[in-house]
């Protein structure tokens, strides 16, 4: 049986008095009712002033821009995109360039991460001093200047179109990028999406099965036959029953560059390798911190079961650190996204280069477009903080924290 | 970062005064005993500092020779070197009193930045710079080709307007500043580096090995190049735009850096009013009346000037083509002294 605390009576006007006025009572209310006040003025006096001033110098103001042609061409676009567009489709452009970058990028930070900070806290001597170096020496130099590096040093080494690397004459590396054969439909493409879809489901289950059958009767099932069967053979038996799923387009030698084939950008390439190895390393950092701060009778006590290193920290550790790890790890995601706009030093179309940069001086209206850039970054970070507080909320329950 | 400091800046000077955009440029100026010039980050022939940080071109001869018309001191001006994307806010924001950085006249520029172009110090066109192992003798060559721009200029429109138009495929690789725009196009990024023809020679002089490297024949637009004001100061609009004009009616009369003495001496009605030993023009444009023998004795005329930053007396060795007098064959022409 619990003792519940007496609640205070339930008098709205005493608590908003608390919350707003604090110790001072209802002084410090009213005083922060004007403060709010005064701020909001200030702000209409700034954006009404802008207005006018604007108008008086004649400089073009409003949304209306959006709508006109952009009359430039982008080296990378996720969505089809010609000079004959509007800035609008630019956004899209850029955004979406800025989101791939930021997406992929996370993954690899979030990997290389781990695996730093696993590497450095290994008992094997070398494997930890490497991890180390690793870490100091990424994470104290400048990213911009790691960012170039990569750029000027992949391109440095790599050839001219006509005397690409090729892999099996199929997949070239040049200085344009790496150019792959095009993945298009075949006749089988349905049929095999489905048996993917149904090997994926099927395992799902079977794991689910094997999983409760340990925990409920303390039976081991050995799944993994069953669900390699399900994950490769089903695939492959509608190929062979359907027709192949993927018909290539490959890359031919044509003029100045590749004609077919998809590329991937030098740019991209670069920022990617420079955020990812950057991220990475300041992620090791909060990694280790993170394992460190579970107590060792932990692992001692997982030791003691009679389990290997890596399962302890996959089952025992890891999962009780990540309540630790998880707010500095969402401010290294955040940082990243932000960081790739740096872009704009190499070439990569990114949201600032293309609507920033020359969206901005082309039609001159930079107000709008910094507030729309400041806006959509505002929304990403906002974005990947929540969820992560999800994520965080879910390790917190599953704990019982 | 300097770009959205730039832009609150501008944000908070349109917000806070509120009586910007008055009148007030040349007394601005004079009170602060210097004048502000935006230029590029250096473009030789055109604005660059030399390894002494002395700035020398025929954009930054814009601005000497304003100084020179004001302070009667061609040093007077403080430099703001600005990348082609940011140029136009510094103005805006009243960062720099005038914007004399390489940038083409074009109408949308003229009409929606609150700015205005006060005249052309240099009828250019916009080339391809490409490698002469690359074995091509025309623009209509490229097609399929990766070409290297920098953003936030005409070119990067033009470039676009030419290969749609020829039914041309292309790669654009847009960089923020010209020297990464090279670096990309020498490293082998690009087969073709394209700009302004005049951008194109002076970038070749830092080229590791110019003599590698052909510009084609075409030039596939008119660039127009100028000196910008922010609008609503009439004044101020008037004398950058007469300094010009002061420059290109001195070459017309024959006056140069040498013989500008002899020629304050004339007893010729026209050279009279130029050095205001007759009549009070200058004074009517708010500055003095020897207003042009300042501007002339500081920085030559129109042709001393062209011929010791891009002409003859420079490393960039351009012809002066359209730019040549139009008494002369070209198409400079300023509106008489009188």
């Amino acid at each position: 049986m619990s003792i519940e605390p007496r609640s205070p009576p339930p008098q709205f006007a005493l608590r908003l008095k608390r919350t707003l006025g604090g110790r001072a009572g209802w002084g410090g209310f009213a005083l922060q009712i004007i403060f709010v006040i005064a701020l909001a003025w200030i702000g209409y006096q700034i954006a009404a002033n802008a207005r006018t001033n604007l108008e008086t110098q004649h400089i073009t103001s409003g949304f209306g821009f959006l709508r006109n042609t952009a009359g430039f061409d982008v080296s990378q676009n996720l969505i089809p995109y010609s000079g004959s567009d509007s800035y609008t489709r630019v956004f899209l452009v850029g955004l979406l360039n800025t989101l791939l970058v930021s997406v992929i990028g996370i993954v690899f930070a979030t990997i290389i991460g781990f695996m730093v900070a696993l590497g450095r806290l290994s008992p094997n001597w070398l494997l930890s001093r490497v991890a180390g170096a690793y870490v100091e020496g990424i994470r104290n130099l400048p990213l911009l200047f790691q960012i170039l590096f990569w750029y000027l040093a992949v391109l440095a080494a790599l050839p001219a179109p006509r005397q690409s690397i090729s892999l099996f004459s199929s997949v070239f590396l040049n200085s344009r990028g790496l150019i792959v054969p095009t993945p298009l439909a075949g006749p089988g493409l349905a049929q095999f999406v489905l048996a993917v879809v149904v090997g994926i489901v099927g395992s799902l289950v079977l794991r689910y099965h094997a999983r409760r059958e340990l925990f409920k009767k303390g039976r081991l099932i050995t799944v993994w036959p069953y669900v390699t069967g399900l994950l490769v053979g089903l695939p492959l038996l509608s190929a062979v029953a359907f027709g192949a799923p993927v018909n290539f387009e490959w890359p031919v030698l044509k003029g100045f560059n590749f004609a077919g084939g998809s590329r991937l950008i030098p740019e991209f390439v670069a920022l990617l390798v420079a955020l990812s190895t950057y991220t990475g390393a300041f992620i090791a950092e909060i990694v280790r911190a993170g394992i460190l701060s579970v107590h060792k009778g932990q692992m001692e006590a997982g030791m003691s079961l009679g389990l290997t290193r890596g399962s302890v920290l996959r089952l025992i550790v890891v999962p009780q650190a990540m309540r630790v790890i998880l707010p500095p790890l969402t401010n290294q995601y955040l940082n990243l996204t932000k960081n790739s706009s740096l872009a704009v030093a190499i070439g990569y179309p990114d949201l600032v280069s293309v609507f920033a940069g020359t969206t901005l001086s082309q039609t001159g209206q930079a107000i709008e477009i910094i507030g729309i850039t400041m806006g959509v970054y505002l929304l990403l970070s906002l974005a990947t903080s929540v969820v992560m507080s999800f994520y965080g909320w879910r390790i917190g329950r599953s704990l019982g924290a | 970062m300097k770009r959205v400091v730039v832009v609150l800046t501008l944000a908070l000077a349109a917000g806070l005064s509120a009586q910007t955009a008055s009148a007030e440029t040349l007394k601005t100026v004079k009170d602060r005993g210097m004048l502000t010039c935006g230029v590029s980050q250096g473009l030789p022939g055109f604005s660059s500092p030399d390894d002494k940080g002395n700035w020398t071109g025929l954009d930054v001869d814009i601005c000497r020779a304003i100084a020179a018309a004001i302070f009667n001191d061609p040093t007077k001006v403080k430099y703001v070197p600005l990348s082609a994307k940011d140029r136009f806010t510094a103005l805006q924001s009243g960062e720099i009193d005038v914007l004399s950085r390489n940038t083409t006249w074009t109408l949308s520029r003229d009409t929606s930045l609150g700015a205005n172009f006060t005249g052309v110090t240099y009828y250019d066109g916009q080339g391809f710079l490409v490698k002469k192992s690359l074995k091509v003798n025309s623009a209509l060559e490229l097609n399929s080709a990766s070409v290297c721009v920098q953003t936030g200029t005409t070119t990067e429109q033009n470039l676009a307007d030419y290969f749609k138009g020829n039914n041309m495929k292309y790669e654009v690789i847009a960089f923020a500043g010209a020297d990464e725009t090279v670096k990309a196009y020498e490293s082998g990024r690009c087969d073709v580096f394209t700009s302004d023809v005049s951008q194109l020679y002076a970038e070749r002089l830092k080229l590791s090995n110019p003599a590698d490297h052909v510009v084609l024949p075409e030039v596939i637009s008119k660039e127009p190049l100028g000196p910008m004001v922010r609008h609503g100061d009439d004044q101020w609009f008037d004398i950058v735009k007469w300094t010009l004009f002061g420059m290109i009616n001195a070459e017309e009369l024959g006056i140069t850096q040498k013989n500008l003495d002899e020629m304050a001496k004339s007893d010729k009605p026209d050279l009279k009013r130029a050095f205001g030993t007759d009549g009070n023009l200058g004074e009517q444009l708010g500055l003095t009346k020897d207003w042009l023998y300042r501007i002339v004795k500081a920085v030559g005329n129109y042709g001393e000037s062209f011929d010791r930053n891009v002409g003859p007396g420079s490393k960039l060795q351009i012809a002066r083509g359209l730019n040549q007098l139009w008494n002369k064959g070209g198409i400079q022409y300023a509106p008489p002294i009188r």
